[in-house]
């Protein structure tokens, strides 16, 4: 008997929540447009809070919600998922240009295999492996007090795996199949190095790679490749493209036209070409 | 014997330059002097490239309500006024003066004699304070006048000197107190009579008996021209030092979270800043000279010197037996607070307590191993924080987890690092943590 009711009570009280779960669940059940879910699913869902949002769950109600999404823009799944999300929503995507992060910095300091530096260490660093820690610590290893302090901050935040530090160079260096342009450890970078550029036709784009605002001697005392301001570059570009400030050259993505005038102008070779076949001798 | 109630330890004391007299430094061939060598705005530049200058001339004028004047430790011609590498490679705003003669300005009572009586009332010693450029001299350098100037609605009633120099190695406050203990009471005395407090106490640890001994001696002779000023020894323990753990010790009141000293009543001063405040309003001698130990095991002559700001480091180790040649690691302050420096061509600041130089043995940063939970850095946080906990959120950037785990009430005294057998980093990222929060909070106050 004593199982008997055992069995029963439990049968009785199953059913009363049951009955009391389906009239919550009825009487404060949440209307949610399904489109969100399926837009959701459009998006890569790597909630690596690129778009501003902080996931794709946020990104996909925003998307469904604003009329105008003009503004929007997935950085990992770049031109081609925000025209699925687009023809499935049926409003205008906003199209950009597919970016890739650039370490603007190529003054290795650890020493290469041949035995040459480019940046000599005057000190060393023997704290917390953390770019961020050392940069408030004090100016850095080297002469230079711009440059890549190698400690990594940028690969830790990497959730794509597209950022690593050479360890010939010490330098970080991007994968560009892997990058998505979120823009991580742009933000992460405490010195500023990394920035977000345009991959470039047929991937291919010339950039200043130093970020030193040193004067000329200094700079150049500090480092064999480092931007001294000279202006050589700015005068060779018929393009306009190239603008100096603060003893540093910055050349305009938008403007330049890749003709890499400035690249064998360059007397610290400091402008990098990427993605261009080898020239013939 | 008295002591702050929790955390601590207990490094080796190292006093190697405890027996050593003040001695003043030769001039150097130039100075180079900061503009910013407090916390707060910078001081502004009231000369010029090619000005000459004698000392005691004021070269920057304070830059804002928390700040500090800067005067010229030297007589000669301003070579240069830019920014200029610190000790950590940064570059800030500093006068290049290179250096001519001796000439004073004439206003500075240059005598040894003591003046111990002083008709000046509270304003009038804080404005001369404040023209004196003075600032906390334990190396917080927090301008003094306006520590002495409660905001308003708070009310000072303990004025505690602090003769701890919990520090290892540093022996400058310790032979200050030794050498010129006259002078240093005369200055709590002005001290306590521009806050209109009473109660006097001067902190002092039990490993420094002779200081104890004579300025309770000193005292009691003086007690005519003084208020009374009571010592009280201290058991010996690390970061007692510390402003907070320190009124805890003496007085056994606590300094709420986020609060200040004030609030419960207390305002903190270091024996040297007392000295620099007895010179100011006294001797009418603006901050330009301090007394810097210069040690470490390697060291020919570890010594304590009377430096004129702006002396580069490389000058006092040079004058101390010169650089030994196992050195690995010059520190600007103690070992549990100093910063590691990249430049020794950097200047003596007015925070410069002290120059350490450690062997390679010393300097070796054991590997990092991975954190086992035993929870020593806990036991020994003085302010009772989770250490472990802090640096690890501050990796993962749990920001609003540090902020909620009191991240803010860290003093950074190193005690947690100094225990931890893993050997982690863990001041290093509560610092960074700090930063990071407070970046926070000022942006939630703003808007």
């Amino acid at each position: 008997m004593t199982l008997l009711y055992t069995i029963l009570a439990l049968v009785v009280l199953g059913v009363f929540l049951a009955v009391v779960l389906f009239v919550v669940a009825r009487r404060f059940h949440v209307v949610e447009d399904p489109r969100i879910d399926q837009t959701e699913s459009l998006l890569p869902g790597a909630n690596c809070g690129a778009c501003g949002f902080p996931g794709c769950r946020a990104m996909a109600e925003a998307l469904v919600k604003e009329d105008d999404i003009s503004s929007l823009f997935c950085p990992v799944g770049g031109a081609d998922t925000m025209k699925s999300v687009a023809e499935f929503l049926g409003k205008a995507a906003a199209e950009r240009e597919p970016e890739v992060a650039v370490v603007r910095c190529a003054g290795s300091c650890a020493l290469r295999p041949d035995g040459t530096a480019v940046r000599a260490r005057l000190s060393t660093y023997d704290g917390a492996r953390s770019c961020a820690i050392e940069a408030s610590t004090y100016s850095g290893d080297t002469g230079c007090s711009f440059g890549c302090l190698g400690q990594g901050d940028c690969v830790v935040v990497c959730d794509f795996d597209a950022i690593h530090i050479n360890p010939a160079s010490g330098l970080p260096e991007v994968v560009e199949a892997n990058c998505t342009s979120c823009g991580k450890c742009v933000k992460a970078c405490p010195k500023a190095i990394i920035e977000l550029r345009r991959r470039g036709p047929k991937g291919r784009r010339v950039f200043v790679s130093c970020v030193s605002r040193d004067k000329g001697a200094v700079t150049r005392k500090a480092c064999a490749v480092g931007c001294i301001g000279c202006g050589k570059c700015v005068k060779v570009c018929e393009f306009e493209a190239i603008s100096l400030e603060n003893n540093l050259a910055y050349i305009d993505p938008v403007k330049c036209r890749l003709c890499r005038k400035c690249v064998s102008e360059c007397p610290q070779n400091t402008i990098i070409e990427v993605g261009f076949p080898a020239k013939k001798i | 014997m008295k002591t702050f109630p929790r955390g601590g330890i207990h490094p080796p004391s190292n006093k190697l330059s405890s027996g050593e007299a003040i001695l003043p430094l030769s001039l150097p061939a130039s100075v180079v002097v900061p503009l910013s060598q407090h916390i707060g705005a910078p001081a502004v530049a009231e000369v010029a490239k090619g000005d000459r200058v004698v000392v005691g001339q004021l070269i920057g004028k304070a830059g804002g309500f928390v700040s500090a004047s800067v005067h010229s430790p030297v007589s000669g011609t301003v070579t240069a006024v830019e920014p200029l590498a610190n000790g950590s490679g940064i570059k800030t705003p500093s006068v290049v003066i290179a250096v001519e003669g001796d000439e004073w300005l004439p206003s500075i009572d240059r005598s040894p004699e003591l003046v111990p009586e002083c008709r000046l009332e509270g304003p009038e010693i804080l404005s001369l304070i404040a023209d004196a450029g003075i600032v906390g001299m334990g190396g917080a350098t927090f301008p003094t006048q306006v520590k002495l100037s409660p905001p308003p609605g708070k009310k000072a009633e303990i004025l505690i000197i602090n003769g701890v120099e919990c520090e290892p190695y540093l022996t400058s406050d310790h032979r200050v107190m030794l050498e010129h203990p006259s002078q240093v009471l005369v200055g709590v005395g002005l001290i306590a009579r521009a806050l209109g407090v009473e109660k006097i106490f001067i902190g002092i640890e039990n490993n420094k008996p002779d200081a104890i001994e004579l300025l309770r001696k000193v005292a009691s002779e003086m007690v005519r021209v003084l208020p009374s000023i009571e010592i009280v020894p201290l058991k010996v323990r690390y970061p007692q030092g510390g402003e907070k753990q320190l009124i805890t010790a003496i007085t056994g009141r606590y300094v709420p979270s986020m609060g200040l000293p004030i609030d419960i009543g207390c305002v903190v001063q270091n024996v040297g800043t007392a000295l620099a405040v007895y010179e100011a309003v006294q001797k009418r001698k603006p901050l330009i000279e301090r007394v810097v130990t210069v040690t470490g095991k390697g060291l020919g002559q570890p010594s304590n010197f009377l430096a004129r700001i702006g002396t580069p480091v490389s000058a006092l180790i040079e004058a101390a037996g010169g650089l030994p040649s196992d050195a690995q690691k010059v520190i600007g302050g103690g070992p549990m607070m100093g910063r590691a420096m990249s430049n020794l061509d950097a200047p003596v600041t007015k925070g410069t307590s002290g120059i350490l130089v450690l062997g390679a043995s010393e300097a070796a940063r054991c590997a990092e191993t991975a954190c086992i939970k035993c929870g020593k850095c806990v036991t020994v946080c003085p302010m009772a924080l989770e250490p472990y906990l802090l640096s690890r959120l501050v990796q993962k950037q749990r920001w609003d987890e540090a902020e909620a785990g009191a991240i803010f009430d860290c003093i950074e005294c190193g005690s947690c690092a100094f225990t931890c057998p893993a050997r982690v980093p863990l001041l290093d990222w509560i610092r960074l943590g700090k930063t990071e929060v407070n970046k926070i909070i000022r942006s939630r106050l703003s808007c």
